[in-house]
């Protein structure tokens, strides 16, 4: 009994158990599909095992959007719950876990990912290479981030979810004042899926370093390429610092240390500094890839080249660099003296520029262009004007003597969403539809893609713009309920339908997905949106070895030069390719990763042990594997470009 | 094609007009809400700097919309002549000077601001230097708010009385969770930890009721972790300390302990301070000391900095939490 009581759910509620009963239900549906379909073999040769980072990329996008939809959930039934003063849909303890769950699974498990997905299936082909630089390491990397994201979602139907915000600052997320499991979960599912996060980084690292086509220099890489180069190395730096500052939580909560207690000499401080300095940085490994997409399906739907290339990249750079000099800003209240704010305050205000710049140069972009209003290019111009009003309010926010008021209240809130929403959101969504072709060779259908545009700007303003007020009005974040008399009710009222126009934007994107799924024409040729960069040189979708022949790069547009302008990409011969071979390893050491962090979050020690032997079981089979992959025959090569009508069209 | 264009001209005008009309609007009602509705000197400073920061960012903002609204009337596909081709363009000198420019010089036009901003809200307010201040020590507990006046020998809970032209110096720290202490006219906010004491200066201009609370998420009584604060005349406040001794009974340390327990409490007055008993984490009774005991001598009413090496007494604040 006892051993079986710590997996009851603390605080239950009829959602909680209805949300039980979904997720059983849903996992005996897609046993009882795959044995129906005989999809097992299919599923575990084609997807699980695949080291290709074309369908390491799918599936993190798939991940994605399921995380998408759950801390879209969170978020809606936040704002019910505020939407009237007084209200009694959620209570205090079920609202705290759904706050917390919706800025981890939002940042950690939708963004994260979403940016992971078109990092992975883009950048190998933006450098004409034929895979990243270490594919197998690359599956294990998702396979921890999907590990560590599933750990972390079953808080909420297993033993309880935490509840001590996203930001899981000491004293409140210790034992004492949050005694359930739900903080573990928080601090070894974050674990899990880090250390992937963190090999994703060194991989794409060496990849863009050491693979790209010939010719291709630093400064002819296309911008998402650079972008994606500048995160991994704030991934590098940023990374360990959480993976330091998450086992020294684990450890105060599982093992009894006293880093960040309030008793014998711990210090809550040292936790809020430890996790904003990856936390900011963290900002910055969202924004840049969404600068970079941007940066490319900015100067597709413009027909004209990126203004400002160097600026552009030394302005990245900048960013890449500053975005460790400002961490404090998130803290200007803790009672540092008047001088370390003012040092912070400046450090913040110059990043301003930079990004500024990178505005400046998306606008002269599209000035003397021809502009094309499809889907991703609306929301490349929604994230103008959206995201300069987050970062103005971001520069209001930086002075130090103001933020004493927007600290901690709806106007910072209204801040960071209006940064990370038509920043991020608006990137992966429109880069989700430019790509998409790419991934699955047929479109997007466009029409119902501009109402989903149009139903999330418009709920995105009604939903945020609000709370800048209301944060002014002395509306502290977090609290589950205000009473009348604050005057907060219309305002929050407001922000509810503009969630719910938002709620429904996500549907309509999961109907165009199904839609085209059912009626897009599939014979789409290989460059539908007449782009500029080498991925839209082989064909759609792509093929396992991405090109037949190794690309010559011979300026930052190679392949708007090979359409129009005569230059030779493809020179040579097919030859036989080299490919990595699939391996089960890196799913199989996941699974047990994941036993383990179970285990840890339950204190299962037995279990704990057995799984840790496991994962170094995993590594020594590894390195005593012999895998020299396979190859590629040119008469198989010759069958595949036949099968996508027309050899080397671009040759 | 005219009508077209006419129609679009009718749009973009009735827009500009809902948007003129909603900034009106919501800089009509500006003037009540709370951060904007300052109550003394510190927030009248913090009030300047956002009204001013407002004011530029918005500039900067309508400059972007403007431009963005002209590349994309003038240069939409629909509208340029089919032979249309855009060219090649690498960057402009003269351009990407003024992009880079004039953000510097917006930055540094604010950095200046904050810099004198920040020093006006760490020191004792603009027209108070000199005075001598009133020392209140604001303690939380889950979920409440622990006033203590060592210079009256009172206490109270959840509700806090003040004189105004005096200069006040909060001590803020925390019996539990990092909390913040914010009464958001009077000035911004600051955090309240264990293990050591911060320092908030305020001042209230005029006498009024105001709002207080708690604004840093401290777990589940977070959202009614109130208090309620009271600006008076340096006459009525002796009045109410006097009526105060009069009537309320000293806090006792066993009495003090029960309400450190998680939940909430109406307003509570006493007599006696639980700095007597339980003193602040500062100067020799800051949490990372380490060493010997020695005296938890009179902390109250002196103006101690917290001071990470100096002392070597041992830490008294973390007996009194269990």
């Amino acid at each position: 009994m006892g051993f079986f009581s710590r997996f009851l759910i603390p605080n239950p509620s009829p959602v909680i158990y209805s949300s039980m009963v979904a997720i059983g239900v849903t996992v005996l549906l897609i046993i009882v599909g795959l044995t129906h379909f005989k999809k097992w073999f299919f599923l575990w040769s084609g997807w699980l095992t695949t080291v290709d980072h074309k369908r390491i990329g799918i599936m993190y996008l798939i991940s994605a959007l399921l995380m998408l939809f759950r801390g879209g959930v969170d978020a809606v039934m936040m704002r019910a719950q505020l939407a009237v003063p007084d209200n009694k849909l959620l209570d205090s303890q079920h609202y705290n876990e759904v706050f917390s769950t919706h800025g981890v699974v939002m940042i950690l498990f939708m963004a994260m990912p979403y940016i992971m997905a078109l990092m992975n299936f883009v950048v190998p082909l933006q450098i004409g290479a034929r895979d990243v630089a270490f594919p197998r390491l690359n599956a294990v990397s998702f396979w921890l981030f999907f590990m560590g994201a599933m750990l972390f979602n079953i808080s909420f139907v297993i033993g309880g979810s935490p509840d001590a915000g996203w930001t899981s600052y000491f004293p409140l997320a210790g034992n004492e004042f949050s005694p359930h499991v739900g903080t573990n979960y928080y601090m070894i599912g974050i674990q899990i899926a880090g250390i992937g996060t963190l090999m994703t980084g060194i991989n794409f690292l060496t990849t863009i370093l050491k693979m790209r086509a010939p010719g291709m220099t630093l400064m002819k890489m296309p911008m998402f390429t650079w972008s994606a180069l500048v995160t991994s190395i704030i991934i590098i730096f940023a990374f360990p610092v959480l993976t330091v500052a998450l086992i020294m939580g684990t450890m105060d909560r599982l093992f009894a240390t006293k880093f960040f207690t309030m008793t014998d000499g711990g210090m809550d401080m040292l936790w809020a500094n430890l996790f904003w300095v990856w936390g900011h940085p963290e900002v910055y490994i969202l924004i840049l890839p969404a600068f970079g997409l941007f940066s490319e399906i900015i100067p597709t739907f413009s027909r004209r080249n990126l203004y400002g290339y160097r600026s552009m990249v030394a302005s990245m750079v900048f960013i890449s660099i500053y975005s460790f000099f400002v961490w404090t800003h998130h803290f200007f209240t803790m009672g540092q003296a008047a001088y370390v704010n003012s040092i912070f305050s400046i450090t913040t205000m110059v990043i301003a520029i930079p990004t500024g710049i990178k505005i400046f140069n998306w606008l002269f972009t599209m000035w003397k262009g021809r502009i094309r209003f499809t889907v991703p290019m609306l929301y490349s111009i929604g994230f103008i004007p959206l995201f300069t009003i987050g970062g103005v309010t971001g520069v209001m926010l930086a002075m130090s003597a103001a933020d004493y008021q927007y600290h901690n209240t709806m106007f910072l809130v209204a801040h960071f969403h209006n940064v990370i929403i038509p920043g991020v959101v608006f990137a992966v969504l429109g880069a989700g539809t430019y790509y998409w072709p790419k991934m699955f060779g047929f479109m997007l259908n466009e029409r119902i893609g501009k109402w989903a545009f149009w139903f999330l700007t418009i709920g995105f303003c009604l939903a945020f713009f609000p709370m800048y007020i209301t944060g002014l009005d002395g509306q502290a974040r977090r609290m589950y309920t205000y009473s009348e008399s604050t005057g907060f009710g219309p305002l929050n009222m407001i922000s509810f339908i503009g969630a719910a126009l938002m709620a429904i934007s996500f549907v309509l994107i999961v109907y165009t997905i199904y839609y085209s799924i059912r009626h897009a024409p599939r014979d789409v040729s290989d460059d539908p949106w007449d782009a500029r960069s080498l991925e839209w040189a082989t064909h759609n979708p792509v093929p396992e070895y991405n090109f037949a022949i190794i690309p010559q790069v011979n300026s930052r547009e190679t392949f708007w030069d090979a359409k129009y302008k005569g230059h030779e990409l493809f020179k040579g011969d097919y030859e036989k390719i080299h490919m990595p071979n699939n391996s089960g390893g890196p799913f199989i050491l996941s699974c047990i990763f994941f036993v383990f962090g179970f285990a840890l979050v339950f204190s299962i020690w037995f279990l704990a042990i057995i799984g840790l032997i496991g994962i170094f079981v995993c590594m020594a089979h590894r390195s005593f594997e012999i895998d020299h992959g396979h190859y590629i025959s040119v008469e198989e090569i010759i069958e595949t470009e036949a099968k996508f009508g027309g050899v080397n069209k671009w040759k | 094609m005219n009508l077209k264009r006419k129609g679009t001209y009718m749009k973009i005008k009735w827009v500009t007009l809902a948007i003129l009309s909603t900034i009106v609007n919501v800089l009509s009602g500006c003037e009540s809400l709370a951060v904007l509705d300052p109550k003394g000197p510190q927030a009248q400073t913090q009030a300047n700097v956002i009204w001013l920061s407002i004011a530029i960012m918005a500039v900067i903002v309508i400059v972007v919309c403007a431009i963005l609204v002209f590349v994309l009337t003038k240069y939409r596909d629909s509208k340029l002549p089919k032979d249309y081709e855009p060219p090649y363009i690498e960057g402009n000198h003269v351009v990407e000077t003024i992009i880079v420019g004039v953000p510097i010089l917006i930055v540094i036009f604010f950095s200046v601001v904050s810099v004198i901003s920040n020093n006006k809200v760490e020191a004792t307010p603009e027209g108070y230097k000199g005075q001598d201040p009133l020392v209140i020590y604001a303690s939380s507990s889950d979920w409440k708010w622990h006033f203590s006046y060592p210079e009256n020998d009172i206490e109270t809970v959840n509700y806090l009385y003040i004189p105004t032209n005096r200069p006040l110096e909060f001590k803020l720290y925390s019996f539990g969770p990092i909390t913040s202490f914010w009464i958001p006219q009077l000035g911004g906010q600051k955090y309240a930890m264990s293990n050591m004491v911060t320092t908030l200066h305020l001042a209230a201009d005029e006498s009024g009721e105001m709002m207080g609370r708690n604004a840093n998420f401290s777990g589940k009584g977070f959202a009614e972790n109130m208090f309620h604060v009271e600006a008076m005349s340096q006459d009525k406040f002796d009045e109410w300390v006097k009526e105060v001794k009069e009537t309320a009974k000293p806090i006792t340390e066993v009495r003090f302990n029960e309400l450190l327990k998680p939940g909430h409490e109406g307003q509570l007055t006493f007599t006696g301070t639980h700095l007597n008993f339980s003193p602040a984490p500062e100067g020799e009774n800051a949490g990372h000391h380490h060493g010997s005991s020695d005296s938890n001598a009179n902390s109250k009413g002196e103006h101690m900095e917290h001071d990470h090496k100096s002392s070597n007494s041992k830490e008294k604040s973390v007996h009194n939490h269990e």
